[in-house]
């Protein structure tokens, strides 16, 4: 039978579901086009007083030692209150970090940037605000300053520490391996990288430990002395160069007999500090914290960290951090003063003596606090002297680009491949191609 | 749709079953009558005819009564439709619009229109390819056995079993757990070095197995952690079909001298059918999304899914283009292609089904 019942019933079935759809429509389109290009970025959010209840937000990762500080501040200040978040991996952080800036909303008053990071900030400034004032000036060493300080004189970040290196060291390994465990001694053996391999052959001839805790930490450690590791000073990107492939064929060429083959930061990573896993590790000032964590405090029966006062091929600064505040905080005027104040040269000295972040303070590395400072953990030694040393050995300041923390990230990838038995050769090809993916 | 209108009524009966105003329902006679007569209405003609007859006007309540029958029903299930169109349906085509554009990635905010531009990044780019395949070895190892286990155990639970209200709770446990305490759980069963079961293996005399590295092996892995969360909870579901199915139909088959087994494969489930069709599309749906385990099982701190991206799904590119390498509009192209493809298995998977356990009905 042929369909008859058009008309009447039909029409107005067609006629709503027209409707609907273009409803549907509307309400798609509209909603697309109002997010499309609403509020911008770089516009300065509206001012608004601390309210009852409010409070100042600051996110941290890792350890910046700020606890106590807060508290106190937070004693003094009962109209400003602080409330800290704490991330653990700066990684997770910029993943978190990443996805509140794009959204532009979210984002606490203060935030917490890896020093790698801060190129990618200087290169969009308008999003940050501006720190500079008469108070700050001078505050800080002047490699630190400029690297949070745009073209035309912005300052977008308080810098908290430095990260200049040492090498800490298992004198109970060490002394097993028949190698000998005086700082001053184990110093002498590795101020060239080709020592420093040298030796660690030595060692795992004689020990079941490995000699470093991961290829990507010696990498980086290695990579802080390459003036231009990925980046060319106009930010044109040029990672097949001479010294990166160096630093890449040394460091994956000793993987196999040296490396524990761990990731940094993984749960194996971890479990090595206390398994015996390795018997030295590239260690800036806040690496200690890290150290006395992950081995646990008090160490082991047995096991005795030390730091030596060397680092293999002169000096080299690994991280340290910075305050920002951005455009979208609705209490950029006291959340100025809150990040002035913690990164002051005294608050820094408590830091350091505490947790082991070194200052990059001007006034504090001169402070005699600082010069006297010891570690029990580290078997007494003298760290505030040790890493003032290592401060001042520091030559290169390697260029970092906005696209530095990024590569980096893909760089530690292609070493972990190696690590885990993959091509050396393949993976760097592999390497090459994520990085022309990221431009 | 054409079979049943044919059949004259449903259409019309609803018109006088739904107006009750006079109007409404002397036009459905008015249909009726064309019908009858067997005449083709031409579509234009009745309704031009309404109000060329003069309709008489409606007093206020009764066109609020009428507004009442026609927009309520609409108005009852507007939530979802209105959430679906926010959470759901937005979305997807601001993901679409997105994808058409560049993504200026140090201001965090959209680019030029650069047409299908991500699309072909997205298309060619060897990562993206490496996890389709990632992803469906997972979904393959994953909802295949899952399924079959969860009927398995259905068919279990269905018996006369003494505490069935307990086993029937413990099967569902694994779904009430966090997926991400889930993983830490086997995280430390599968850590390459120091882990659970390669310490196990040691123990025997094996090789110890490198989870994190090998890649089919990291897939296992993984399909592990979602097998033993969904398993449970898809047969609860096959639970319930099962114990709808009539017991006569039991009995008969019993008379005619079917044992057990042949039972559960001529009446359990040619009768859990739809059942059936509903878990896999769902389970298809759900095992090509895989996120959260390759995610938190990845313990580099790039959580790339394993430095050579040996792990790395799908969804997982798309939150590592979109996130971390701050490209979103590429990230909106792999979502677009990952949404059709999963479109095409679902579809694909749904007649499947069908033709299969038809085929077996008959």
């Amino acid at each position: 039978m042929r369909i008859t019942d058009t008309g009447p019933v039909r029409r107005p079935t067609s006629y709503r579901r027209r409707l609907a759809i273009g409803a549907v429509t509307a309400l798609v389109l509209g909603l697309t086009a109002a997010c499309g290009g609403d509020d911008d970025p770089t516009k300065s959010a509206d001012q608004q007083q601390l309210g009852d209840g409010e409070t100042l937000t600051i996110t941290t990762f890792g350890e910046f030692g700020y606890d106590e500080l807060i508290e106190e501040w937070n004693k003094e200040n009962p109209d400003v209150q602080v409330e800290q978040t704490k991330v653990s991996l700066w990684d997770d952080w910029k993943n978190e970090l990443n996805t509140l800036l794009q959204a532009n909303e979210g984002l606490p008053d203060i935030v917490a940037i890896e020093g790698d990071f801060m190129p990618a900030l200087v290169a969009a400034p308008e999003r940050w605000v501006d720190l500079s004032g008469e108070d700050v000036d001078g505050r800080w060493l002047e490699f630190k300053s400029d690297a949070a300080t745009t073209a035309d004189g912005k300052l977008l970040g308080y810098a908290t520490d430095a990260g200049p290196e040492a090498i800490c060291y298992r004198a109970d390994l060490f002394q097993k391996a028949g190698l000998p465990t005086d700082r001053a001694e184990v110093a002498a053996l590795m101020t060239t990288w080709e020592d420093y391999y040298a030796l660690g052959e030595q060692f795992v001839a004689k020990s079941d430990a490995q000699w470093y805790d991961a290829s990507g930490s010696v990498a980086q450690a290695m990579l802080n002395q390459v003036e231009f590791p990925f980046e060319q000073e106009d930010n044109t990107v040029n990672v097949e160069n001479d010294e990166l492939r160096a630093v890449y064929d040394t460091v994956t060429g000793n993987a196999d007999a040296l490396s524990t083959g761990a990731a940094q930061w993984s749960d194996d990573w971890t479990a090595g500090f206390q398994k015996d896993g390795f018997a030295t590790i590239p260690c800036p000032g806040w690496m200690r914290s890290n150290i006395r964590d992950n081995t646990g405090n008090p160490a082991p029966k047995g096991v005795v960290w030390d730091v030596a006062d060397v680092f293999p091929g002169g000096g080299g600064n690994w991280g340290g951090s910075y305050l920002t505040i951005p455009q979208s905080s609705p209490h950029q005027e006291p959340a100025k003063e809150f990040a002035a104040w913690i990164t002051a040269p005294e608050q820094q000295i408590r830091i350091f003596e505490q947790y082991g972040n070194f200052p990059s303070q001007v006034a504090a590395l001169e402070d005699p606090a600082l010069l006297k400072s010891a570690d029990p953990y580290f078997n007494d030694a003298p760290v505030g002297e040790i890493f003032s040393n290592r401060a001042s050995a520091i030559t290169t300041q390697p260029y970092h680009g906005p696209l530095y923390s990024d590569i980096l990230g893909k760089f530690q990838e292609a070493i972990t491949r190696v690590d885990q038995g993959g091509d050396a050769k393949e993976s760097w090809e592999t390497f090459v191609t994520e990085v022309a993916a990221l431009q | 749709m054409a079979r049943r209108r044919s059949e004259g009524g449903p259409a019309a009966r609803r018109v006088s079953a739904n107006a009750a105003s006079a109007p409404a329902s002397r036009r459905a006679v008015g249909a009726h009558r064309w019908r009858r007569a067997g005449l083709e209405s031409p579509a234009g003609a009745a309704v031009s005819a309404a109000p060329a007859g003069g309709r008489p006007k409606l007093v206020r309540r009764q066109r609020l009564s009428q507004w009442d029958v026609k927009l309520s029903p609409y108005l009852y299930i507007s939530p979802f439709f209105i959430v679906f169109g926010l959470v759901g349906l937005f979305p997807l085509a601001y993901t679409g619009y997105l994808s058409l554009h560049d993504w200026e990635r140090l201001y965090y905010r959209q680019g030029e229109f650069i047409g299908l531009e991500n699309y072909r990044f997205v298309l060619t780019d060897p990562v993206f390819l490496k996890s389709l395949v990632n992803t469906f070895s997972i979904f393959l190892m994953s909802s295949v056995p899952q399924v079959i286990v969860a009927v398995a155990v259905a068919a279990l639970l269905d018996t006369r079993l003494r505490g069935r209200t307990f086993w029937r709770m413990s099967v569902l446990l694994p779904f009430v757990v966090a997926p991400t305490a889930a993983v830490l759980i086997f995280g430390s069963l599968f850590a390459d070095k120091y882990g659970v079961i390669n310490a196990m293996l040691d123990g025997i005399g094996l090789e110890p197995i490198r989870w994190h590295v090998d890649r089919w092996w990291s897939h296992l892995a993984i399909a592990g952690m979602v097998n033993w969360r969904w398993t449970g909870y898809n047969a609860l579901i096959f639970l319930a079909a099962m114990q709808a199915v009539p017991r006569d139909l039991y009995e008969s088959a019993a008379l005619d001298g079917a044992g057990r087994i042949r039972q559960f494969f001529h009446v359990t489930l040619p009768m859990i059918r739809p059942t059936m069709i509903f878990v896999i599309v769902t389970s298809t749906i759900g095992g090509l999304q895989i996120f959260t385990e390759p995610r938190l099982f990845d313990d580099t701190p790039q959580r790339e899914g394993g430095p050579d991206h040996q792990y790395m799904t799908s969804t997982l590119y798309i939150y590592v283009k979109g996130i971390e390498d701050q490209f979103y509009g590429r990230a909106s192209a792999a979502a677009w292609v990952l949404f059709l493809i999963i479109v095409g298995i679902a579809l694909l998977n749904f007649a499947l089904t069908r033709l299969l356990t038809r085929g077996r009905q008959a």
